[in-house]
């Protein structure tokens, strides 16, 4: 009984909160409306990549690949291809689950810190064909200009488009995170020995999981293209593969909503330290070293933690009640 | 494609001394992975570190001795940084969990390189060799820069200087008992966190004295940091984690393929050494040679 009325209480505070996201471009500046379209992309982003390193335990080093392909799919739809962008926009995250589906059937034969290795060289492969293949890609210049329909290219447009796709995605990854198939995931994560044992594939729901996350980061990547209208080598590059790992991390990875903690924390800093200091990567840094000092699992983790404290709290005083009545 | 042998011949040799530079900064890589199990994301920024501090030591002392003073000076003030980071903050960290090593060395990097643009700010810098260095050796029908040829006697000498160290002093025994059994090493009386703070700056070291190497042939920028420590991590991985040999093979693979790569495709010579890198995964997931983990 309590639990589903707390479960209610969630609810409405997620309504509220989505309400209020609705509401937001109509009172704040285009600038903040852009900021945020930029955290709801990355937010998917970190939450994708927890699929597989929070949940299911891989050491996934490589992720933003995924993105960038992903987007890098998208604009050259949009740009060398006559297909309608509602095509594109469903074919281009497939790609990204396919090249997924292909990197992560070698990688998922290795464990550990040479599954990571794996993943960055042939993540690092694809990144110097996009970075050299100037025909295709226009190399280090990327793509500009995507032709992006006019009612999706304004800012409060993109934005609108972006937090739709956004909810969808996080209902859909919650119902799998829910489902006996990520049940499964962390139950491999957590002994992948016994797993086995009791007669589940582990190679294989790896690699599902592997395929499942890529095709989210390819959402996310089509999204960065409907925001920015723009590509470029940077987005398969791995210094943002570990930038994401960190906002996992920052937000606390073993828990569902952590990297959009994660996600915001870091861009709003970039963009709000940024405007003050270059240094920006140096007080990240400081950050970092402080959260793996004091709260190693993550700002959500801490208070996922600290709110469970007290509930654990209530039900012992509870119980006290009972059993002096 | 390729017309004539002499061509042949020199990118080998360029590539050669491209993997020396590789094998002297991927040896501390793979010294400090051996030892204290951590993937030291921030060896990349020490590297740069490296680099522009032997550009400074170059502006301070002019003339040749400038050089060879920052090939020694270099290295070391690397070391003391890397020492200091151990000291106050990396030491306190070891019973923690691997990922979270792996994310201090992480910030570790963020706030060294910012710390670099700080101190030499974001212009490109360049070093010349000594006199010494002008003009190339013919060798084998095919000729090299004076320098490369020195790379080239470097890389091996820094090579047996590391196997004599590990092998055949007692410092390097405990360092790689360390790295086999660490709860051993410390029930037999050994401070086995003083054994880490030495492995960690020794590897450090190596990535100052990689950077002063590498200082002369290339412009020294921000950002040398990120290409180099994914290029370090894929060649300790296929030569065997932790084992100096296999940083040896790894940066021998992984430098002759980019040579030859610019001579048989030239646009996509990069790509060349991370599809070496995949063939070589995906045949011994585990390295060329045997790796200490």
């Amino acid at each position: 009984m309590q639990k589903s009325n707390l479960n209610l209480k969630v609810l409405w505070l997620l309504v509220v909160i989505l309400v209020l996201l609705i509401l937001f471009p109509a009172f704040l500046p285009r600038f903040y409306t852009y900021i945020l379209a930029v955290i709801f992309v990355t937010a998917l982003l970190a939450m994708s990549l927890n699929m597989v390193v929070g949940h299911g335990g891989l050491f996934q080093f490589h992720h933003g690949v995924f993105y960038g392909v992903g987007a890098y799919a998208f604009a050259l739809m949009l740009t060398k291809t006559g297909l309608p962008m509602w095509l594109c926009f469903i074919l281009s995250p497939l790609v990204a689950a396919a090249v997924g589906f292909l990197i992560g059937w070698f990688c998922v034969r290795l464990t550990s810190l040479y599954f990571g290795m794996l993943q960055i060289s042939l993540g690092s492969l694809i990144w110097a064909i996009a970075f050299r293949w100037y025909d295709l890609t226009h190399g280090d210049d990327g793509i500009h200009g995507v032709p992006i329909p006019d009612w999706a290219s304004s800012t409060s447009g993109a934005y609108y488009f972006i937090l739709f796709f956004l909810v969808l995605c996080l209902i859909a990854m919650y119902i799998i995170h829910r489902s006996p198939f990520g049940m499964t995931l962390q139950a491999i994560r957590d002994n992948p020995a016994r797993c086995s044992a009791v007669g589940i594939n582990v190679r294989r729901h790896q690699i599902m999981a592997i395929v499942i996350a890529t095709f989210f980061a390819g959402v996310a990547g089509v999204l960065f293209v409907v925001l920015e209208k723009s590509v470029f080598p940077d987005l398969l590059f791995w210094v943002l593969s570990l930038e994401i790992f960190i906002m996992c991390l920052l937000g606390g990875w073993f828990t569902f909503a952590g990297p959009i903690v994660g996600a915001a924390i870091t861009v709003a800093l970039r963009t709000f330290v940024g405007i003050y200091t270059e240094y920006w990567t140096l007080i990240l840094g400081v950050l970092l070293i402080l959260l793996i000092f004091f709260l190693p699992e993550g700002a959500m983790g801490f208070f996922v933690q600290k709110f469970e404290k007290s509930r654990d709290k209530e039900a012992a005083l509870a119980r006290e009640q009972h059993a002096e009545s | 494609m390729v017309s004539d042998l002499g061509a042949l011949g020199s990118q080998f040799f360029v590539g050669l001394s491209r993997a020396m530079i590789l094998f002297v900064v991927c040896s501390g890589l793979s010294f400090v992975l051996g030892v204290l199990r951590v993937p030291n994301i921030a060896h990349g920024s020490l590297y740069m570190i490296g680099a522009f501090s032997a550009y400074s030591i170059t502006k301070l002392v002019a003339g040749p001795a400038g050089f060879w003073l920052a090939l020694i000076l270099a290295p070391l003030v690397v070391a003391l940084v890397s020492l200091v980071a151990e000291r106050a903050l990396f030491c306190h960290l070891y019973q923690r969990e691997h990922l979270m090593l792996l994310l201090f060395t992480f910030a570790l990097s963020l706030i060294l390189g910012d710390l670099v643009k700080i101190v030499w700010g974001a212009e490109y810098k360049s070093i010349m060799a000594p006199d010494v260095f002008n003009g190339s050796v013919s060798l084998l029908g095919a000729s090299i820069p004076r320098y490369n040829f020195f790379l080239l006697v470097v890389g091996p000498l820094v090579a047996v200087a590391l196997w004599l160290f590990t092998n055949k002093t007692k410092m390097g025994k405990i360092a790689r008992a360390a790295a086999v059994d660490r709860e051993m090493v410390g029930a037999v009386g050994i401070n086995v966190s003083w054994v880490f703070a030495f492995a960690f700056v020794l590897g450090c070291f190596l990535a100052g004295l990689g950077g002063a190497l590498v200082a002369p042939t290339v412009s020294i920028t921000l950002g040398m940091d990120h290409n180099l420590i994914i290029e370090a991590f894929l060649i300790v991985t296929i030569g065997g984690l932790g084992n100096m040999w296999g940083a040896m093979v790894g940066s021998l693979i992984f430098g002759l393929t980019q040579a030859f790569g610019v001579l048989f495709w030239p646009q996509f010579a990069i790509v060349f050494p991370y599809m070496a890198v995949v063939i070589v995964l995906i045949w011994r997931p585990r390295g060329m040679l045997k790796s200490v983990w």
